[in-house]
């Protein structure tokens, strides 16, 4: 088990919700929340998982916990006890691995609950997971509530006594409770004031050092993501459309969404101004996703073969290690066959 | 008209009341804003922003009250005194929507879920121009096309609910252009909008002030925005501006305390992973509990025995105005 070994590998990873319409609930189609997605994540990096709202982050950063079953595909996790397809274990299968692999969301609020003091949320998972006296998870929470930076007594208190960026942290801190290898923040700084949101992400990157984590960072900020993340998935209506290197992402940026999306974000630099790239329309619906190329309708580049042929996501040349990328007008693919045929 | 006052804001000051204590949300604000210029109001959640806004457009929440200081259109007709008009009075009635329009974060807050988009276009066009019944379906239609809501003719007989959520915010933006509005007031109206969307609002808005001479103050938070859109800024913290002047000397050279630590907080695209960002530490006191001198004392990294008292607003330019005791120290260090 070394760094950058997968911690998990995601292969034509599919999650279909049922739309059901009428008085008899009849299931007239299905959203392709995600459809299709191959990924490695690598032990102790940071994933950036990217993309407009409604892309289809959340469902994947679920499908990976098994928090929503995939509809199609393999989910693997490989650790010391070598490799587990989890997509294949029921629910009482899973629970070994679910102490591993950790979620937080971008509204603590929503998640803790209001009516039990920061103790009782928090004491909740390591009850779970055999911590049997008080004691012991009194002083376990208390060590946590110390590495988010936030005082002991703070455990006897109630949610709406603290602010959004400390029930940010103690998100985390619920996060960490079990020791997990691999956390999924979901939008986790969003919500937060940027002086605030420096503070979090600055705690993340030091409790990801000391402990060895692994993060699949989602959140629709790119400027974010390029500073705190190793790579970056860019998704659009379900699929992953490029993936490469954090900064390559920007240095060098292949998929014509991807520079769309990143020519829309303004930049805080005033020798830095781009000229936008407008896209025309909204993102169309995934219960009926284009043809072919799922960004076609609104690509700049459009050419006939974009309509009909999906196109795969394929390797390029780049300094930065691989970076990867579903379109057909990019030339020089460094290998002609697509990921999903390369590690069986 | 490069140059030509809009709208004066003096010396603000909004005080709301909540069970029975005051919350001086604003304590002495004054600004400009210009025909054909994008003045940008930024700071945190909380500093006053809506509170500003709603002041000028006399939509404030019924237990607040403007204490102090001027808020002066400079309409058509010569200088008004918008904070001496009854709320709802008929003149009041006349400058919103007409001369000064604003538009929401939540779309919703200025749409009517239970009339069309169209009509709720019309009956603007009714109340404040004389154009009849037909003039007026079709001037909705070309808004909303020049809006870029696609098949504007089927459109505007739909109701918001129809629309997603880019596609209402463009129709609100429609609604409140349709009386060439002088001044158009957006607060924070791309927060809840993804990225693609927000830049096609941008575009509009920057067409409107390109071809109409639209005088524009846009409330954000993110220093983006800033950069990208606005001609003057005003960062504003706690009820206060605390530092005001054009976007390129405020984003250049910023010399209060609050506006560096604002731009040293946020990674910025395409600086890559080696740029250091730092946290600002702690967070904003509490607004019924506000420090007696400088807001931002607690949290500033210069703090003197000084800063217990308020500091005086101070020009350090003819058009760059600071309040921090240790402006002169920073101004220097900015210069250099
Ligand atoms: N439980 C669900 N049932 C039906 N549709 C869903 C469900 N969860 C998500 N979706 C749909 O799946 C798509 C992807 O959603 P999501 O993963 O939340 O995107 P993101 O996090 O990128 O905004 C959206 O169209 C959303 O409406
Ligand atoms: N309707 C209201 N009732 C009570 N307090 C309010 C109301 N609106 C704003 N405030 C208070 O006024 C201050 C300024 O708020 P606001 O202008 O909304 O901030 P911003 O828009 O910059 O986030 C805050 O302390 C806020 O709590
Ligand atoms: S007045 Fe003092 S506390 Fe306030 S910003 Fe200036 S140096 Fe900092
Ligand atoms: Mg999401
Ligand atoms: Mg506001």
């Amino acid at each position: 088990m070394q760094p950058n070994d997968p911690i998990l590998k995601l292969r034509d990873v599919q999650v279909h919700f049922p739309v059901k319409t009428g008085v008899f609930k009849r299931v007239t189609g299905h959203v392709r929340a995600v459809d299709g997605v191959d990924l490695d994540v690598r032990r102790g990096e940071v994933l950036g998982l990217v993309g407009e709202s409604g892309c289809g982050k959340t469902t994947l950063g679920k499908a990976i916990l098994q928090l929503v079953r995939a509809t199609q595909g393999t989910v693997t996790y490989s650790g010391e006890d070598g490799e587990t397809e989890l997509t294949s274990l029921d629910d009482a299968g899973l629970f070994r691995f679910r102490k591993r692999l950790q979620i937080v969301f971008q509204d603590p609020h929503s998640s803790l609950n209001p009516a039990f003091t920061i103790f009782g949320s928090l004491e909740d998972p390591l009850r779970h997971y055999g911590v049997k006296t008080r004691e012991e998870r009194r002083k376990i929470v208390g060590d946590l509530l110390e590495a988010v930076n936030m005082r002991r007594e703070s455990m006897d208190r109630y949610p709406h006594e603290f602010s959004g960026g400390q029930r940010q942290r103690i998100g985390i801190a619920r996060a960490l409770s079990i020791e997990p290898e691999l956390i999924v923040c979901d939008e986790a700084v969003s919500a937060l004031d940027v002086s605030i949101q420096a503070q979090v992400l600055q705690l993340l990157m030091e409790l990801k050092r000391e402990k060895n984590l692994t993060y699949v960072f989602i959140t629709h900020d790119l400027s974010v993501t390029e500073y705190l993340c190793d790579r970056i998935a860019v998704m659009y209506l379900g699929k992953i459309v490029e993936l490469c290197d954090a900064e390559d992402l920007y240095a060098n940026t292949l998929h014509p969404y991807s520079q769309a999306l990143l020519s829309a974000i303004p930049v805080a630099d005033l020798d830095k101004k781009s000229r936008r790239i407008v896209l025309q329309g909204d993102v169309p619906s995934p219960v009926n996703p284009p043809s072919g190329c799922p960004f076609h309708p609104r690509c700049r580049y459009v050419v006939d073969r974009c309509k009909t042929e999906v196109p795969e996501l394929r390797r390029f040349k780049s300094a930065k290690g691989e970076h990867m990328a579903a379109c057909h007008l990019i030339d020089q693919p460094l290998a002609e066959q697509p990921l999903r045929t390369e590690s069986p | 008209m490069a140059n030509e006052v809009a709208l004066t804001v003096n010396g603000l000051k909004t005080y709301i009341y909540t069970n029975n204590r005051c919350n001086r949300a604003l304590d002495g604000v004054s600004f400009e804003i210009r025909q054909g210029k994008t003045l940008c109001i930024v700071g945190e959640s909380g500093c006053g922003k809506s509170v500003t806004a709603d002041s000028i457009m006399q939509l404030l929440p019924t237990l607040s009250r403007i204490e102090d200081g001027e808020i002066t259109y400079h309409g058509p007709d010569g200088p008004v005194r918008i904070d001496q008009l009854p709320r709802d009075g008929a003149k009041m009635r006349a400058i919103r929507g007409k001369e000064i329009a604003m538009i929401f974060q939540d779309p919703m807050t200025a749409l009517n879920p239970v009339y069309s988009i169209g009509f709720q276009i019309k009956e603007m066009l009714k109340y404040h121009t004389g154009l009849g019944r037909s003039d007026r379906h079709s001037k909705a239609i070309d808004l909303l096309r020049s809006m870029g809501i696609p098949l504007p003719e089927k459109r505007v007989n739909e109701y918001p609910h129809l629309y997603s959520g880019g596609m209402r915010q463009r129709a609100m933006i429609a609604i409140a252009m349709s009386c060439n509005p002088r001044i158009l007031i957006a607060d924070e109206p791309t927060t809840a909008l993804d990225v693609t969307i927000q830049a096609q609002i941008f575009e509009l808005m920057d067409t409107l002030k390109r071809d109409h001479g639209t005088a524009i103050m846009l409330i954000t938070h993110d220093m983006g925005v800033v950069a990208e859109l606005a001609d003057d800024v005003a960062v504003m913290y706690m009820g206060n501006i605390v530092e005001a002047g054009p976007v390129g000397k405020v984003l250049r050279n910023p010399v209060h305390p609050y506006t560096r630590a604002l731009l040293e907080s946020i990674p910025v695209l395409g600086r890559g992973k080696d740029q250091e960002i730092k946290a600002i530490p702690g967070q904003t006191p509490d607004p019924y509990n506000r420090p007696k001198g400088c807001q931002f004392a607690d949290r500033c990294a210069y703090r003197i025995g000084a800063c217990d008292q308020m500091p005086d607003e101070t020009q350090v330019a003819p058009d760059h105005r600071v309040t921090c005791w240790r402006y002169e120290e920073f101004a220097a260090d900015a210069a250099e």
